[in-house]
């Protein structure tokens, strides 16, 4: 039997999080060991995972499956692709990072780092999971102990708000994908009379045509059908809405500016840098692979729904005053390119999407690391009462500017790599499937220069980045330097230095090296792709 | 089918509760002869004794293979898989509540507390058991007369007696009710016994709408005994006065006997009618969640808060039934189980919590994670797992729940369900901000942990998570339970 790497990986933060409560209260250095312990091997791990993955061999690679509850088909089953296995790096770099910038953490460590590294093996759960039950099972595990994290360790005067409207907004999303999920579940048990979860299992039963039916809904007043759809049409929603909540797409984004401002530093870079590609990925994942016809009916809206994220998302950010909601704001206007990307049903977009999850996990983790650091020195986030902290600061001024250029979509950081073929992609992108769409806005949809215009528009919205991170960066780093800071503000700690030098690094190397990520993700998107029938 | 000689080997099937009895009887003796300071003791002898009419029952009593046997005692009592399901979860929450009973004032040093207690358990493995009208409902007197008792055993106390009389009151109002309906049950048939009616009833010989009125009538007894809506009433005031080791035991062991007896008596006596009671139960579902949920939703008071959302629970369980179908029934006996081990962590955590802060109020569990992080985190199990949480039991036994009724094409059913699950959520959530959020001005006043109560809340807390990552063996064993009455 092969090393189960995956499942190794999954479990280690849960491990490290049931020893650390065993550990004396008092204790708190050892409990910071093992959490930082638990982070390096992650890490480790995952890096082995990430390079060992054979790009020839190409497919799910590292599967494991082992019977879960055999009367429901219901089976623990993992593997890893191009698109998972970057993600599963993300995460563990996230989580490593943040116990470095955690160290500081005075109340209550243990309860702190143990809920962090549940929600950790949660995350990864999802990102490994080949199974429709396993996914939803870590899913969950993912949601809950961000209300405790945010609630208890959060920022006083919004937590207990922003914890339940953010578990809420996730709880309700990820019930109404399950809805969805186990309607996929007894379409393929009638077709093929299994019962099985196993993804690849309800795919290869989608192929051989278990989901080509009609859904008829009658109006129980007349009792006439109102709509007869094709049931890929009716689930597809239900799941890649379900799950697309937590990766914030409008009008369900609201729980997320809120939920990254109330949260600790390290659970804003766990919640914006890792758990919102939770959701886009199981979207991706779940709804486009698994229902690819749904994907196809729909893709020519949604991107309007993203759009509206990237472009009102930015424009928000930019009426900000408080560093961390402009930076809460700019998330949401990044995972909406993701979004966008995802409708996008070709390889440039697809391609994109998965370099823009990672880039943008880097990315965003770095910046609220870097609030998180300023804020703990200075007391306070907004923007007009900080100024020249580039001279107390230098390591975090360094690193937020090249944050911001990534976020630019600079040319040589890993945001251009991204951002650039999600623009191609969007642009090259058809509407596939008409039929069924109301008669106005099929016409529209068609039209030459429907997806070139969205392009455009949303390249635009760049300047708009560009105009507030600058803001920032001028605001908060360089001027003058407020009186009441000049003496009792220092420079940051080793470990957050170390913490910074990680995340930044990743961004250059990706930036100036993108063969070392962009033909994994591309070889995890073309079998999307022929699901989709597209090339 | 029965044997008129009575041998030994014949008294097998009631082995363990001949052992309950001898048990009850050692527990009285001991009362008189001991001294008060080693009456402590009692409970521990409790447990032991229910623990070991737990392992005779996994010895000696386990059913027959198939059911052409199960007919016991001249059709008395049926000993199926249903049956010894029932019995060892029974035998459990009494072990449990034995446990958590050894420290709580005013009960715990008491012989016939815990005799009455053992007096319960033996009434509830009946219950289950009964395959006889007349068996049934003298096992139902003799749990809830002992229920009644324990209900009000704290005399002293003012709502400990309120809660003893009212639970009486309607318990014993709507007993009459379904004693009523046994009557006319008998009156149309002849028979008695559960198997004999339901091949009567088949036969088609009864008319359906005086059956009709039999069923109501026996369903406002059963419905008493698992706290549905309309038949809740007494539920949040019995549990807020009584000891609250009871008040767990009652919320589990009691609620589930009434579910085992009422899908035997469903399924069994009144197929002929399933297309009534099916839609019936659906309705009673929703109300029972939807109140239950809703009105937790406004407690202060932990327990009248836990009582509302035992009542919601018991809706969760009864979309099984409304499903009608083996799976249906499976996720019900999955979900009890569930229920039984995370509602007697929770309240594990209450007797003692509430103990040392000296109040039941919500408001006052402040500070509760700093003065002791054990029990804050063996409520956030119990709690989370009632919320339907992963990786707690509470998130199979919702999910097998659901998918019967999406399974039987009541999707509309699960939709209620899925939103009710929501604002469960959202009352347990405020328990656990409050427990880990707040500060109170004891904060560094550690709470300490007697062994015995370490014990009971580390099975329970443990039981939580096994049903919950390695769900497979319980719901083969539910699936089995449930198979008897098919």
């Amino acid at each position: 039997m092969t090393f189960p790497i995956l499942s190794v990986i999954t479990f280690t933060p849960l491990a490290a999080g049931l020893l650390i409560l065993l550990i004396p209260a008092e204790r708190k250095t050892e409990v910071r060991m093992v959490a930082l312990a638990a982070g390096l091997f992650a890490t480790l791990l995952s890096l082995f995972a990430y390079f060992g993955y054979d790009q020839a061999l190409g497919g799910y690679q590292y599967m494991e499956r082992y019977a879960w509850i055999p009367q429901f088909g219901i089976t623990y089953f993992v593997g890893g692709d191009g698109l998972s296995l970057p993600l599963v790096l993300l995460t563990a770099v996230v989580m490593l990072t943040g116990v470095l910038i955690s160290w500081g953490v005075d109340d209550r460590p243990r309860e702190f780092f143990a809920f962090l590294f549940i929600l950790a093996t949660g995350v990864f759960g999802v990102f490994v999971a080949l199974d429709l039950f396993h996914l939803f099972f870590f899913y969950e595990i993912a949601v809950f102990p961000m209300y405790l994290l945010i609630a208890i360790w959060g920022w006083v005067k919004t937590r207990e708000y922003a914890a339940m409207k953010l578990t809420l907004y996730l709880f309700i999303g990820s019930v109404i994908a399950l809805v969805g999920a186990l309607a996929m579940f007894y379409a393929v048990r009638n077709f093929t009379g299994e019962s099985t979860f196993d993804m690849l299992a309800i795919s290869a039963a989608q192929q051989a045509g278990a989901f080509d039916f009609n859904v008829v809904l009658n109006n129980p007043f007349t009792g006439l059908p109102w709509l007869v759809t094709n049931f890929q049409k009716m689930a597809f929603p239900f799941v890649f809405f379900g799950f697309a909540v937590l990766g914030g797409i409008f009008p369900f984004h609201n729980w997320s500016p809120d939920g990254h401002v109330a949260a600790p530093t390290a659970v804003s870079m766990f919640h914006a840098g890792v758990l919102m590609k939770l959701g886009a990925f199981a979207a991706l994942r779940v709804g486009v692979m698994l229902l690819p016809d749904g994907a196809r009916f729909h893709a020519p809206w949604i991107v309007l729904l993203a759009l509206v994220n990237v472009v009102y998302g930015a424009f928000i950010a930019m009426n900000q005053n408080d560093l961390k909601y402009m930076i809460g704001f700019s998330s949401v206007s990044h995972m909406g390119l993701v979004a966008m990307a995802l409708t996008t049903l070709n390889l440039e977009g697809y391609t994109g999407a998965g370099l823009q999850m990672f880039s943008h996990g880097v990315m965003t983790a770095l910046f609220f690391a870097c609030v998180g650091m300023i804020y703990d020195r200075t007391h306070t986030r907004q923007m007009p009462e900080l100024g020249g902290l580039a001279k107390k600061m230098p390591w975090v001024a360094v690193a937020f500017i090249i944050g911001g250029f990534t976020s630019m979509g600079m040319p040589g950081l890993s945001g251009f790599v991204a951002e650039l073929p999600i623009f191609i992609g969007v642009w090259k992108a058809k509407a596939l499937d008409v039929i069924g769409l109301p008669d106005w806005f099929a016409t529209l949809a068609q039209q030459p220069w429907y997806f070139p215009l969205i392009a455009v528009i949303a390249a635009v919205s760049i300047v708009v980045t560009a105009a507030y991170v600058l803001r920032a960066v001028q605001r908060v780093f360089f001027g003058d330097l407020p009186a009441e800071f000049e003496h009792h503000v220092g420079d940051v700690t080793v470990l957050d230095k170390t913490a910074l030098v990680i995340l930044t690094s990743l961004m250059v190397v990706i930036g100036v090296y993108p063969a070392i990520i962009a033909p994994l993700v591309a070889s995890a998107v073309r079998p999307v792709l022929a699901l989709l029938g597209v090339q | 089918m029965t044997t008129s000689t009575l041998s030994l080997s014949t008294l097998l099937p009631i082995l363990p509760e001949i052992v309950l009895v001898l048990v009850a009887a050692l527990v009285m003796t001991l009362d008189i002869i001991w001294p008060e300071s080693r009456r402590r003791n009692l409970g521990f002898i409790t447990a032991g004794g229910l623990a070991l009419a737990a392992v005779v029952a996994l010895i000696f009593s386990q059913p027959p293979a198939g059911t052409e046997n199960a007919l016991i005692f001249g059709g008395m009592m049926r000993n199926d898989a249903l049956t010894f399901f029932f019995r060892l979860l029974f035998l459990f929450s009494g072990l449990i509540v034995a446990l958590l009973s050894v420290d709580s004032p005013g009960v715990g040093r008491k012989g016939e507390y815990y005799a009455i207690v053992i007096g319960a358990v033996i009434g509830m493995n009946f219950m289950a058991a009964a395959g006889d009208l007349i068996m049934l409902y003298l096992a139902m007197e003799t749990t809830s007369i002992a229920l009644y008792l324990l209900a009000g055993f704290l005399r002293e106390d003012d709502k400990s007696a309120e809660s003893g009389l009212k639970y009486f009151l309607f318990g014993a109002f709507t007993s009459s009710v379904m004693l009523y309906g046994f009557s006319l049950l008998y009156g149309f048939t002849g028979k008695t016994n559960l198997y004999e009616l339901s091949a009567a009833l088949l036969g088609g010989s009864v008319p359906t709408a005086p059956l009709l009125v039999a069923l109501l009538l026996v369903l406002v007894g059963f419905g008493f005994k698992v706290s549905a809506v309309p038949f809740h009433f007494w539920s949040p005031d019995v549990y807020e006065g009584a000891p609250t080791p009871i008040t767990a035991f009652i919320s589990v062991a009691s609620k589930a006997a009434g579910f085992a007896v009422l899908v035997r008596v469903l399924l069994v006596v009144f197929p002929a009618v399933q297309s009534y009671w099916g839609p019936l139960v659906a309705v009673i579902a929703v109300f029972t969640m939807t109140l239950g949920n809703t009105l937790a939703l406004a407690q202060r008071n932990i327990k009248r808060m836990l009582a509302y959302s035992s009542i919601a629970q018991a809706g969760y369980a009864l979309i099984g039934l409304a499903a009608m179908s083996q799976a249906g029934i499976t996720a019900i006996i999955f979900y009890l189980l569930m229920y039984t081990v995370t509602n007697l962590a929770t309240f594990g955590v209450i007797i003692l919590a509430s103990r040392a802060i000296g109040s039941d109020e919500i408001a006052d569990y402040a500070g509760l994670s700093r003065r002791s992080p054990g029990l804050a985190l063996a409520l956030m199990v119990g709690l989370l797992s009632l919320g339907g949480m992963p990786p707690l039991a509470g998130f199979f036994a919702k999910f097998f729940i659901f998918a019967a009724a999406v399974e039987a094409g009541q999707v509309w059913l699960a939709v209620i369900g899925v939103l009710n699950a929501i604002i469960g959520l959202y009352y347990y959530l405020t328990v656990l901000k409050v427990v880990y959020l707040f500060r109170s001005e004891r904060d560094n006043q550690a709470i300490a942990i007697p062994r015995a109560y370490a014990l009971a809340l580390g099975l329970c807390a443990l039981g939580v998570i096994l049903i919950g990552t390695l769900a497979g063996p319980w719901f083969t064993w539910a699936d089995a339970a449930a198979g008897s009455l098919f």
